[in-house]
């Protein structure tokens, strides 16, 4: 048992890896699927007994193939990333019943164990990212996840989703070779990769290199960011969101732009900050702008969305523009409330994105105007949906009010008060389009395409409901949530100082 | 003419950033799909050259321990960027299957013709 715990870092990325090898071969959709079941539970109790040993024992450094870093491959859990791990494999495990009757009605048979094999080459790459220490590595896990979205978001029925998915590739790779470039500029500069020893060696670098860091810093800022898509780099995301496969769009607004976002933290926080050695980040200030234009502009083009999937789309550019914030405000409170919104907007997509899926299950559509009265006939389902909706407004009692809270406390602690206006006001915009969809589902009469809808078999009802559940309950007790984004905020910020 | 001096000592890095910023250029410029991935490759090949250049020292060998030796080469940026390579492959093989299939779907390649298309729809 003791020779298993030992290398639970790299099973975490071992078994969704060759269960997504194991997927194809399997051909047959049920086959697959009953595979991904079980690789998307394992997951969530690695990952747990991992974030256990850190909050219990401090970080785990784990040497791949037994290499001593800084010359093999370290994986290195600390609370950060044991937060980040935790919360892709647990969105992963909750969503993954719900796939089997969406993929069913969305999917041909023939192609469907090629859409489980993909998310689990996702999967593998989205934690990869997120475990390894490596900066060359973090790259590779990075294509890994990318090249798979590209797949499930191609595999959509509309022909739009081919469109969608090229655009996203050109976007991504363009990302992904920027990041390489700055991870260039980063080895030569210190001849190393690992993610600690860069961070040392920086820390010792000498005045007249301050440039070529300088340069470094921009060229992974910006090429993680139009992986997050970070506006106004996110021309690709309305498109891919809205055309994937319903539950491909649950996963991904859950997880993947989570894990870019993770990235861009223990670079501008773990290495950056260290090696620059100010109280500040030097680009504070860009990040700051562009998360409050994202905030309202993009909250603005969602309340004019006609298909539901697109607007949610929309909405999540405007939270990650919240997250972003909080890493722009850059003090305890602010940061705790980016990182605990990192959690937080996950729970509540993943449950909004759900019920749209459900929704498409019953009426093939996901249009505003054909939901009209579909509250009184999928009322379970609009139950979750105002219920995640609420949460994304902010309302008190919601896991979205105490992201809202830290980010506002933030705000305040470096005096910047009318942020917290800002907070304020984008926060009403977002009451415009989720009313708009209350009020079609709930107090319109009942339309022609929803008349003969009703709630989803309890596969799909049960992660919704699950979801809907969490929201609530770390609106009310954030122990879990803001506890460890607490803690990890003043790990990162321990560099600072 | 200093300027000029220190650029052309340092021509591998011109070509380097020659490469990068026409294949970016490319890719942002035209709207033809395969057009747009050949630009997007000549972008990640000038990455490879920005790895492997100050990686290779003039006179330098492999890293093999050897009392003839005593100059050797770094060995790593070649074993990185081979990884980057297939990385670059993956990309691009994917790119033209979905190329393929959009020809299938729209009859044409031009991304502006697509955009024209789907806003009808």
């Amino acid at each position: 048992m003791n020779t298993v715990l030992a290398h639970l870092p790299a099973l975490q990325i071992v078994i969704p890896l060759v269960g997504g090898l194991l997927a194809a071969l399997l051909r047959r959709g049920i086959l697959a699927f009953a595979l991904t079941l079980v690789v998307s539970w394992i997951m969530p109790v690695i990952s747990g007994l991992l974030l256990h040993q850190v909050m219990t024992s401090g970080p785990i450094s784990y040497h791949l193939g037994s290499w001593p870093p800084p010359w093999g491959i370290e994986y290195r859990v600390d609370l950060l990333n044991g937060m980040v791990l935790m919360l892709v494999s647990t969105i992963g495990a909750v969503i993954i019943p719900f796939a089997r009757r969406s993929i069913d009605f969305e999917i041909g048979e023939r192609r469907q164990a090629w859409f489980y094999s993909m998310y689990l080459m996702c999967l593998a790459g989205l934690l990869g990212v997120t475990i390894t220490g490596d900066a060359f590595n973090a790259f590779v896990f990075l294509e890994i996840s990318s090249l798979s979205t590209y797949l499930l978001i191609a595999l959509g029925r509309d022909r739009r989703a081919l469109v969608a998915a090229f655009r996203y590739l050109i976007m991504g790779t363009i990302g992904a070779t920027f990041y390489v470039i700055g991870v260039g500029f980063l080895y030569l500069l210190t001849g190393s990769l690992n993610m600690v020893d860069i961070a040392a060696r920086l820390g010792a670098a000498e005045p007249e290199q301050a440039r070529a860091i300088i340069a470094g810093l921009a060229f992974i800022t910006v090429g993680i960011s139009l992986k997050l898509a970070l506006f106004p780099l996110h021309s690709w995301l309305p498109g891919a969101y809205a055309f994937a496969p319903s539950w491909a769009t649950v996963f991904l607004a859950a997880t993947a732009t989570k894990v870019a976002i993770y990235l861009l933290v223990r670079f501008l926080f773990s290495i950056f900050a260290v090696a620059l050695g100010r109280d500040s980040l030097p680009i504070a200030e860009i990040v700051l702008s562009l998360s409050v234009a994202a905030m309202f502009i993009a909250s603005i083009i969602a309340v004019y969305q006609t298909n539901l999937k697109r607007m949610l789309a929309y909405s999540s550019l405007a939270q990650i523009g919240y997250i972003m914030l909080g890493i722009g405000i850059a003090n305890q409170a602010g940061l705790a409330g980016g990182l605990v919104h990192i959690v937080n907007h996950a729970i509540m997509k993943a449950a909004l994105f759900l019920a749209l899926g459900a929704i498409f299950y019953r009426i093939g559509s996901v249009q505003i105007a054909d939901i009209a009265g579909i509250g009184r006939r999928m009322p379970l389902t609009m139950a979750a949906f105002s219920v995640a909706g609420l949460g994304l407004v902010g309302t008190p009692g919601t896991a979205g009010f105490i992201s809202k809270w830290y980010l506002a406390l933030g705000a305040l602690e470096r005096g910047w008060w009318p942020m917290v206006f800002l907070l304020v006001a984008s926060s009403l915009i977002s009451v415009l389009y989720v009313g708009r969809v209350l009020e079609a589902a709930w107090f319109r009469p009942v339309g022609e395409k929803a008349a003969a809808a009703k709630d989803p078999p309890l596969s799909m009802l049960l992660p919704l409901l699950v979801l809907a559940a969490a929201t609530v309950y770390f609106g009310l007790d954030t122990q879990w949530t803001a506890g460890i984004a607490d803690a990890a905020a003043a790990f990162l910020l321990g560099g600072l100082q | 003419m200093e300027a000029l001096l220190a650029l052309v000592d340092h021509y591998n890095f011109v070509i380097t950033i020659f490469l990068m910023v026409a294949g970016l250029y490319v890719v942002v410029a035209r709207s033809n799909m395969v057009k747009k991935l050949i630009g997007l490759s000549i972008f990640q090949t000038s990455v490879y050259l920005l790895y492997l250049e100050p990686g290779k020292i003039i006179g330098g060998t492999a890293p093999i321990v050897d009392p003839k030796f005593t100059l050797y080469s770094n060995p790593l940026p070649h074993v990185l960027i081979l990884t980057a390579i297939v990385v670059g492959v993956g990309t691009l093989a994917l790119g033209l299957a979905l190329v393929v299939r959009i020809h299938e779907a729209y009859g044409t390649t031009d991304d502006d013709d697509i955009a024209d298309r789907n806003r009808d729809e």
